[in-house]
């Protein structure tokens, strides 16, 4: 079920200990403090690699995320907006991330820009539970639809390139 | 420039147009008190009150006292509403944060001119239209956010017919796993009974299942089951889309949960625990599923230990009769049997532990038995920085 390309991005990413979601008080800091801590080595590691991608952050509670996130095409960069709930049933569930501003541009999308993740998504997710954290569902959901959908849209002339977002 | 007299015109083909759209709402009817069983063409339930008579439902007018939640009134959940309506339910809460959309249209119950609405705000105008006994509430928002899945708890557990009762059933109809998960979640914790329903993104396939917290599988004992339909997933074509859907597949399903609910809150015929519905190949799969001792919801956990104390406070000859109730085995009949290229312990690893299934119905996927020791990548370690000290850390990247 898992490819090459998969498990070594996954072999980069620290998994998590602890089960919880934002409704389980104390123990919801704890699952918190463990993603933050696993984003912030996976984005070390990327900006090490030259492979930078994304920046998120929360709101105190935790359960609210936004940032943003690019892609590379042709040597331009295209920038968008990420952000998305984490769900109560987290991390049973995977959060569903959206990219509110490709809404109804793509059909690979679901309403208010939630991204269509893969057929493997789900069940490589429910796998780990709750080992996965949104490190991980970055890594594996948002990482491969951006590379296939960007050069598509781009094609197409549905999305065009800004120059405002190359200056950043 | 149009002259006056033009414009006089134009008003009076307006006003005209305005009465005849008033009229259409005064046609409507006015609320009946009692569900009677006369025969006559402007009783709305004489042909419901019949089934009286015909010796199909003992005591039909009941049907007044119930309350049914319905989360997520898409292109199941509109269609089901609207039968219950029809059918004279006392109350209905409707649950969905999404809008009407042109793209909905391939399905039943919402009209173009209700684009732009919130679907429950549309389909409870459309309802008390078609009947004003039923009693509504709705609330357009998702229930999977910490801020609204409480309130989704208090309605469930306090929307009944009688304020501060709960509800009598919960149907969910909503598209997809993790609104699933979250009405598992409440209807665990609530010990609330409930029917799950779905049809498959590829619209040739579905199925409900009536979960009995601690007596029957819930949603998070197994991974989800989807009904073999022979189409093989790596030739699925999914260039372009995320789901595709019929207005016959969803209607059958509709009818299908619509059907059971009566069945369980009128008592008659047999209720169904799961019952699949394979398009492609007309076939119907029906079994029971006992809930996972190990099941990854507390509250499922414990609901078992309480119908085991429940069942065993029983006088026996009624736990005989469950027993009866509870076939499992009906597919033996055809002599089907799980063979393995694996060794069984090998397979018990990498699947973990999976109760046996009707023909036709499989799990969507696996999940190994949990153990630490294979684990590949590196866990956090203990860290001394607060929360605070991370969110900045992170910005600061």
């Amino acid at each position: 079920m898992v490819d090459e390309a998969t498990k070594r991005t996954l072999a980069e990413i620290t998994l998590l200990k602890t089960k919880a979601s934002p409704r389980d008080g104390e123990l919801w800091v704890q699952r918190l403090k463990e993603e933050y801590q696993s984003l912030i080595k996976y984005v070390q590691n990327n900006k090490a690699s030259d492979n930078d991608w994304f920046r998120l952050e929360s709101n105190k509670e935790g359960t609210r995320w936004f940032g943003k996130c690019w892609y590379i095409h042709e040597l331009l960069k295209y920038e968008f907006d990420v952000e998305f709930d984490i769900p109560v049933t987290y991390p049973t569930t995977a959060p569903e991330i959206a990219l509110p501003e490709l809404d109804g541009k793509t059909a690979k999308m679901y309403r208010g820009g939630k991204i269509c993740m893969t057929d493997h998504f789900k069940p490589l997710w429910a796998r780990n539970v709750p080992k996965f954290g949104i490190a991980h569902a970055m890594a594996l959901g948002l990482g491969p639809w951006l590379a296939v959908e960007i050069p598509d849209l781009i094609e197409k002339g549905i999305i065009n390139y800004k120059e405002k977002a190359a200056e950043k | 420039m149009s002259s006056i007299a033009e414009l006089e015109k134009k008003i009076k083909i307006l006003e005209s147009e305005l009465e005849r759209e008033r009229s259409k709402n005064e046609r409507g009817r006015q609320k009946i008190a009692h569900m009677s069983s006369e025969v006559v063409d402007t009783n709305p339930y004489s042909r419901l009150m019949a089934l009286k008579r015909m010796g199909i439902v003992d005591n039909y007018e009941r049907i007044r006292d119930f309350a049914v939640a319905v989360v997520g009134v898409g292109g199941v959940g509109s269609v089901a509403a609207e039968m219950l309506t029809r059918c004279g339910i006392g109350k209905l809460l409707l649950f969905d944060y999404d809008k009407v959309e042109l793209a909905n249209m391939n399905r039943l119950f919402y009209q173009p001119h209700q684009a732009g609405l919130s679907k429950v705000e549309a389909a409870e105008r459309t309802l008390k239209e078609i009947n004003p006994d039923v009693e509504f509430e709705i609330y357009n928002y998702n229930i999977t956010t910490v801020d609204n899945f409480q309130h989704f708890m208090d309605r469930i557990s306090k929307g009944g017919l009688k304020e501060c009762t709960p509800v009598d059933l919960v149907l969910s109809c909503v598209d997809n796993f993790e609104a699933r998960m979250a009405i598992n979640t409440a209807c665990n914790e609530l010990g609330q009974k409930w029917i799950e329903s779905g049809v498959s993104e590829n619209a040739v396939s579905g199925h409900i299942q009536f979960i009995i917290p601690g007596e029957t599988s819930c949603f998070a004992c197994a991974p989800p089951l989807v009904v073999a339909t022979h189409t093989d997933e790596k030739t699925l074509k999914r260039e372009g889309v995320c789901a595709a859907s019929l207005p016959t597949t969803m209607a059958i399903v509709a009818g299908f949960l619509v059907q059971n609910t009566l069945k369980y809150l009128l008592h008659f015929g047999n209720v169904a625990y799961y019952l699949g519905y394979n398009a492609l190949e007309d076939f119907f799969p029906t079994m029971v599923m006992k809930p996972n001792p190990q099941c990854d919801d507390n509250y499922c956990r414990q609901q078992q230990a309480e119908f085991q104390k429940r069942e065993a406070a029983k006088p026996k000859q009624v736990v005989e009769e469950r027993k009866e109730e509870a076939v499992t085995h009906d597919d033996n009949d055809w002599g089907i049997e799980l063979v393995s290229e694996t060794t069984e312990e090998e397979s018990r690893l990498a699947e973990g532990d999976t109760p046996h299934l009707t023909e036709g119905v499989k799990f969507a996927y696996t999940k190994p038995v949990q153990s630490a020791q294979n684990d590949s990548g590196v866990t956090v370690e203990k860290t001394d920085q607060s929360l605070e000290e991370l969110m900045q850390q992170m910005k600061g990247l």
